[in-house]
């Protein structure tokens, strides 16, 4: 099986003033059809950076340097704008935190919706709506004959990051790139979207990136985990091995900073200092300042290294390998 | 043991009254009238000496308003708030002063509640040298003391907020807290703004100022496994109600209530995979028009006829546990 996307070496910069910002400094991972990869870093870890750039979406002053990525081995680097929109909506599409970075607050659910399918596909206008329908049905919107011909601003914070998702898989795209989608939402109503996208993926085969710093939400949709720090990639695998058995010192310390029932009122394993300015990261590892494994060899780059099948880290001293 | 803070029946309405078009529309017949938010509706809370009790709900269920009472920033509309058993509304001005430096609050944003023209220095001391708690010769020295004890470095004190990172400003915010010796501290969603690794600082510091400090918290939060972690005992909250309180081992363990069920079986937890969500029906109602009886019934998978009209009274089910549910009555 292809995977349906596939990115090797991505380098996204962003020349600033007041010098070069390495947000993505070398990410590598691929996802299968129907997969769901939780992407997981802190503020400033360059996730969400990651997701712009497969989406096509760096402006100025940031700029994809080098790498490739490939959807079904079409590469993306370099395409033309006009190509990348065709893509947009249509093969990949986006579900961002706030669903009115996605919906035009001045247009009918619906006129939206027929905009999104009638811009890359030739179908009448009844036809369209029937399917915008079908698509906020699928999402769980009650009455949506009424909620198509709702503004966004009538409908409540969940109900809007719904339609949101109704749009995002409206042209049951090849990829979805979720950024964050479920963090401004209510517990209940998390539950309702992540049931949602976990349900609809399975259905139509679409592959899922959801990027967000909550491991206990990546543990609960995820396939595979790719934990990032400082724009790389530190350790990815399946979502059990990276979770009970993590390789890469910082998941150790991010799984130990989650608060769990079995150590109720202990203290939490902290990790101490603060995520590197990307300004200026350290040189060789960009974790060995927190690190309590850190060694001279630390200096240096560290390679990717697969210590257990399906599971890599970025690491000289890896947890449970020996070293 | 008395409760070192109690509300009693305490309930806060908020209305928009009508401006004039919508005062002379009323006039000319139309159906407009005031709209009042019930934000909290009679609750009752009790925190005793010592105790960490974690308030939790979903947004609109009035945790935070609650928790604004209590502090003493909003008055309520109705009932009391109760501290080492005296009345605060009913208190002369220099004990109501002494209550109100007892007890302090700590904010969610830690960009919003620090003023940015300020230096750390002049944010952590100025209530301690207007209240008296440290003379101006012995401030230099008392701020310092603050500023260890809450993990940041005195060297840095000339700065301002904006030179510090979101959690050292949630620090800022916690020593400004402390510096003129509370003894009840309310946390409103006082980590929910910062990373996953710097929250765990966060969390680590209220634990360890409980201990050297003595200190009870009233820690509000929507994050329950923050809540389990930290707690001692549980409030529920939903739609300005109490619905469910309990010591913290008994409710992670057995929730009563329909709705603590599902928030519980609905959080996201790291021992949980690739698990099917089956979420609770339908939305949280409006606060402007909360639903009759049991304000959770038109979501609540066991409702019947009784629970749409009347509301179910907070009872105890249990030693230290209460719950308001008709489905307790047999």
């Amino acid at each position: 099986m292809t995977a349906t996307l596939s990115v090797t070496g991505l380098h996204t910069h962003f020349f600033t003033r007041a010098g070069v910002v390495k947000a993505v400094d070398g990410v590598d991972f691929d996802v299968a059809p129907g997969e769901v990869m939780g992407l997981v870093g802190e503020s400033g870890s360059g996730k969400s950076i990651t997701g712009f750039s497969i989406m096509g979406l760096i402006d100025e002053p940031g700029k994809i340097v080098s790498g490739s990525i490939r959807l079904k081995g079409e590469e993306l680097v370099g395409a033309s704008e006009e190509a990348m929109r065709a893509l947009r909506g249509n093969r990949v599409a986006m579900i961002f935190q706030d669903p009115m970075m996605t919906l035009n607050p001045v247009l009918r659910v619906d006129t939206q919706m027929v905009e999104a399918i009638r811009a890359h596909e030739k179908v009448s206008k009844r036809d369209a709506l029937a399917r915008s329908r079908d698509a906020l049905g699928m999402v769980g919107i009650p009455a949506p004959e009424e909620r198509l011909r709702a503004y966004p601003h009538q409908l409540s914070g969940g109900m809007r990051q719904r339609v949101a998702i109704a749009i995002a898989f409206l042209n049951e795209p090849d990829l979805i790139i979720a950024d964050e989608p479920t963090t401004a939402l209510d517990v209940t109503i998390q539950s309702q979207i992540i049931h949602e996208a976990q349900s609809l993926c399975k259905r139509t085969g679409t592959a899922l990136i959801w990027i967000t710093h909550d491991l206990a939400v990546v543990a609960g949709i995820a396939d595979r985990i790719a934990v990032m720090y400082a724009g790389r990639i530190v350790e990815a695998g399946g979502i059990d091995a990276v979770i009970d058995t993590p390789l890469h010192p910082y998941t150790v310390g991010l799984l130990g900073s989650v608060p769990t029932s079995n150590r109720r009122g202990e203290r939490l394993t902290q990790i101490p200092g603060m995520p590197p300015n990307v300004l200026n990261l350290p040189e060789g590892c960009t974790f060995r300042e927190r690190c309590p494994r850190a060694t001279a060899e630390c200096r240096h780059e560290p390679a990717i290294t697969e210590p257990r099948a399906g599971q890599a880290v970025r690491c000289f001293h890896p947890h449970g390998g020996g070293a | 043991m008395n409760p070192i803070l109690e509300t009693r029946a305490v309930t806060k309405r908020f209305s928009k009254s009508l401006d004039f078009a919508a005062k002379l529309a009323r006039r000319m017949g139309a159906n407009v009238s005031e709209e009042t938010v019930h934000a909290v509706d009679g609750v009752d809370l009790a925190v005793m000496p010592g105790e960490v009790v974690g308030l939790v709900g979903e947004s609109g269920c009035g945790k935070s308003t609650l928790g604004r009472m209590v502090a003493g920033i909003l008055p309520p509309t109705e009932g009391s708030v109760m501290f080492e058993g005296a009345d605060i509304a009913a208190m002369d001005r220099a004990e109501a002063r002494k209550a109100a430096l007892e007890i302090q609050m700590i904010f969610q944003d830690p960009f919003a509640s620090l003023n940015p023209r300020m230096r750390v220095d002049q944010i952590i001391g100025e209530a301690p040298l207007f209240h008296g708690i440290a003379s101006r010769a012995e401030l230099p020295d008392y701020v310092d003391d603050i500023m260890r004890r809450t993990g940041l470095d005195p060297s840095l004190k000339r700065r301002y907020p904006h030179q510090f990172s979101g959690g050292q400003r949630q620090r800022i915010g916690i020593a400004r807290a402390l510096a003129v010796k509370p003894r009840f501290l309310v946390c409103d969603e006082a980590i929910a703004a910062l990373d996953v690794s710097i929250q765990a600082q966060v969390i680590n510091l209220f634990v360890d100022l409980r201990e050297e400090l003595d200190l009870t918290y009233l820690f509000i939060s929507h994050d329950l496994s923050v809540v389990e972690h930290i707690s001692d005992r549980v409030v529920i909250m939903y739609l300005g109600r109490v619905v469910e309180s309990a010591p913290i081992a008994d409710i992670f363990d057995a929730p009563n209530h329909p709705y603590t069920v599902a928030l519980l079986n609905e959080a996201p937890r790291l021992d949980q995979r690739r698990r099917a969500f089956e979420p609770v029906k339908g939305e949280i109602p409006s606060p402007l028009d909360p639903p009759t009886g049991c304000h959770f019934h038109p979501r609540c998978p066991h409702a019947h006829a009784r629970c749409s009209a009347e509301r179910p009274a907070l009872r105890e089910i249990a030693p230290g546990r209460l719950s308001a549910c008709h489905l307790n009555d047999g």
